[in-house]
């Protein structure tokens, strides 16, 4: 499927905009995260598991994005879903591909999110007695934190 | 707090064949930095791992939160710092990326020249320290060590008469290169590569007819095809299973359409298939700074105005993810803007993160001898796993 291709059928799959460009950027509900993923990979043929991360928006929540590719025709995906203000749980992508294991990890140890699913949710990072999540941005810089030793 | 006793990894009513948990790491010499690998054993023969990792870790992602476009890029290279041209070359193409600045074409070629001579002495630390891992059946590892060594102080000799650093560099900025090759750096450079390429017939002569070599290598740690993507390896090792895929020639960035390169595929997918890979990187990397340094154009080196203060590079809203190959494949630099001088959220994708990540999936079944092979043929550095 090239991106022209991709970018229609996930249009009408999910029925979401999504605008022409590189990567395509497309925005579901968390319900329909997984279910975004498998898409991804089986129809549109992404198979490359690029990263997984989160990006907190502060008093609208956070958001977790994560980069699929398609290698063989060049198209790249951006996935995204806003978890919305307070929410901490999202569905694992770990069943579709195996390489979000340790990104879901690092972003439960950077971001406190839990991923549904997923085998071993623990901190892969920090130490497992670390307290806080250091890129929330209610994560101060420049004081000390409790543990820090 | 972690529930610390919902862990995968210790399976105490085992009734099975007896079974040994024992600790690599992470102060192990075949971990190449601080890397600790919990691994249970049957008899010698690996059953499973775990990888503990962090132990590097700087928090570079929230870092770059309070550092501006203008600092960055100099703090960029201490994520992976063998190879810490690369770093710096993705965050600035990112930052370039969402401000829509042009780059002048010298600064492209410059920027290339670094990447590959940068490529050169990343794969020859490689090279060195994994045959040294393997040390003794090949004839008193430290050889090839040592030349490898040799070589690459070559290259930062060069890095330092252009920067004045060996490692850690600071060459790149948004907007275009710090600094122009002094008098006579080309001529320099042409020896010094020249050089690297009879040298690596050497190499070559000396591993491909070891029996020792080839028998610790081939057909150990093999990734298939499907498993190279599902995890999202990188680089060597993607390309060392049968995957043709390479940045700098399906998604060309900063003039690299320019050179006439081909990318080696191997599709053994063994610890052998990634060297023969980046064994032939090397040439590759050679023929392109060759190409590079003959058609260098004249010209700025930079489209932005000299910095005068820290906050004087500011970008609109956006956002961007740039990627650029380095010597261990995908690295990648996801900046969201909100519009001042500093990042909102910057997220490092960094190859070896990945390829380490595929570890736990294919050491179970190999002898412990075989952990060491395997390992240094992914090349993990971990300032960039950690970051």
């Amino acid at each position: 499927m090239n991106a022209e291709q991709a970018r229609a059928s996930l249009a009408s799959t999910f029925g979401v905009e999504v605008a022409a460009g590189v990567p395509l950027v497309v925005t579901v509900a968390p319900e329909r995260w997984e279910a975004l993923a498998r898409y991804a990979k089986d129809t549109v043929g992404c198979r490359f598991f690029n990263f997984l991360t989160a990006v907190d928006w502060k008093e609208q929540g956070l958001e977790v994005v994560a980069r699929v590719d398609n290698l063989d025709e060049n198209v790249a995906l951006m996935l995204k879903t806003k978890l919305g203000p307070g929410v901490t749980r999202c569905a694992s992508l770990t069943p579709v591909y195996r390489g979000a294991n340790w990104m879901e990890r690092e972003c439960f140890d950077m971001f406190g999110i839990r991923f549904d699913g997923h085998p071993d949710m623990r901190r892969i990072l920090l130490e497992d007695t670390w307290e806080g999540h250091p890129l929330l941005k209610s994560y101060a810089v420049d004081t000390p934190h409790p543990p820090y030793r | 707090m972690l529930d610390v006793n919902n862990t995968t990894r210790v399976e105490m009513d085992w009734s099975g064949p007896e079974r040994l948990q024992m600790n690599m790491g992470p102060q192990h010499p075949s971990a190449h930095g601080v890397f600790r690998a919990i691994v249970t054993l049957e008899g010698e023969t690996v059953v499973a791992v775990d990888a503990v990792i962090g132990y590097l870790h700087r928090c570079h992602e929230k870092l770059s939160e309070t550092l501006t476009y203008a600092q960055y890029p100099s703090i960029a290279s201490k994520t992976d710092y063998v190879a810490a041209m690369t770093s710096e070359f993705a965050y600035v193409l990112a930052a370039e990326e969402i401000g829509k600045f042009e780059v002048p074409k010298r600064a492209q070629y410059l920027r290339v020249i670094v990447a590959e001579l940068q490529r050169i002495a990343s794969h020859l630390l490689w090279l060195g320290t994994w045959c040294m891992d393997m040390g003794g059946a090949l004839g008193g590892g430290a050889t090839i060590f040592l030349y490898c060594i040799r070589e690459r102080e070559l290259v930062l000799d060069l890095f330092e008469s252009l920067v004045g650093a060996r490692l850690l560099y600071g060459f790149f900025q948004v907007g275009g290169t710090r600094y122009d090759i002094p008098d006579g750096w080309a001529q320099a450079c042409r020896e010094t590569i020249a050089l690297i390429d009879s040298r690596i017939d050497e190499y070559e002569e000396m591993l491909e007819d070891n029996a020792f070599f080839l028998a610790r290598t081939q057909g150990v740690g093999t990734v298939s095809r499907e498993l190279a993507q599902d995890v999202g390896i990188a680089g060597p090792l993607l390309r060392g299973s049968g995957v043709d895929f390479d940045i700098r020639k399906n998604v060309p960035y900063s003039s690299y359409g320019d050179f006439d390169f081909s990318v080696p595929v191997e599709t053994a997918g063994d610890c052998y298939a990634r060297y023969k890979v980046r064994m032939a990187e090397f040439r590759q990397a050679i023929a392109i700074v060759r190409q590079a340094l003959d058609t260098l154009p004249a010209g700025p080196i930079s489209s932005r105005p000299a910095l005068k203060s820290v906050a004087q590079i500011r970008i609109p809203k956006g956002e961007a993810y740039a990627r650029v190959e380095g010597p261990r494949g995908e690295v990648g630099s996801y900046i969201i803007s909100d519009g001042s001088a500093k990042p909102y959220r910057m997220k490092w994708r960094g190859a070896s993160f990945s390829n380490l990540s595929i570890l736990p999936l294919i050491i179970p079944g190999h002898k412990v001898a075989d952990v060491v092979a395997i390992m240094g043929s992914v090349d993990p550095v971990f300032g960039e796993v950690d970051r």
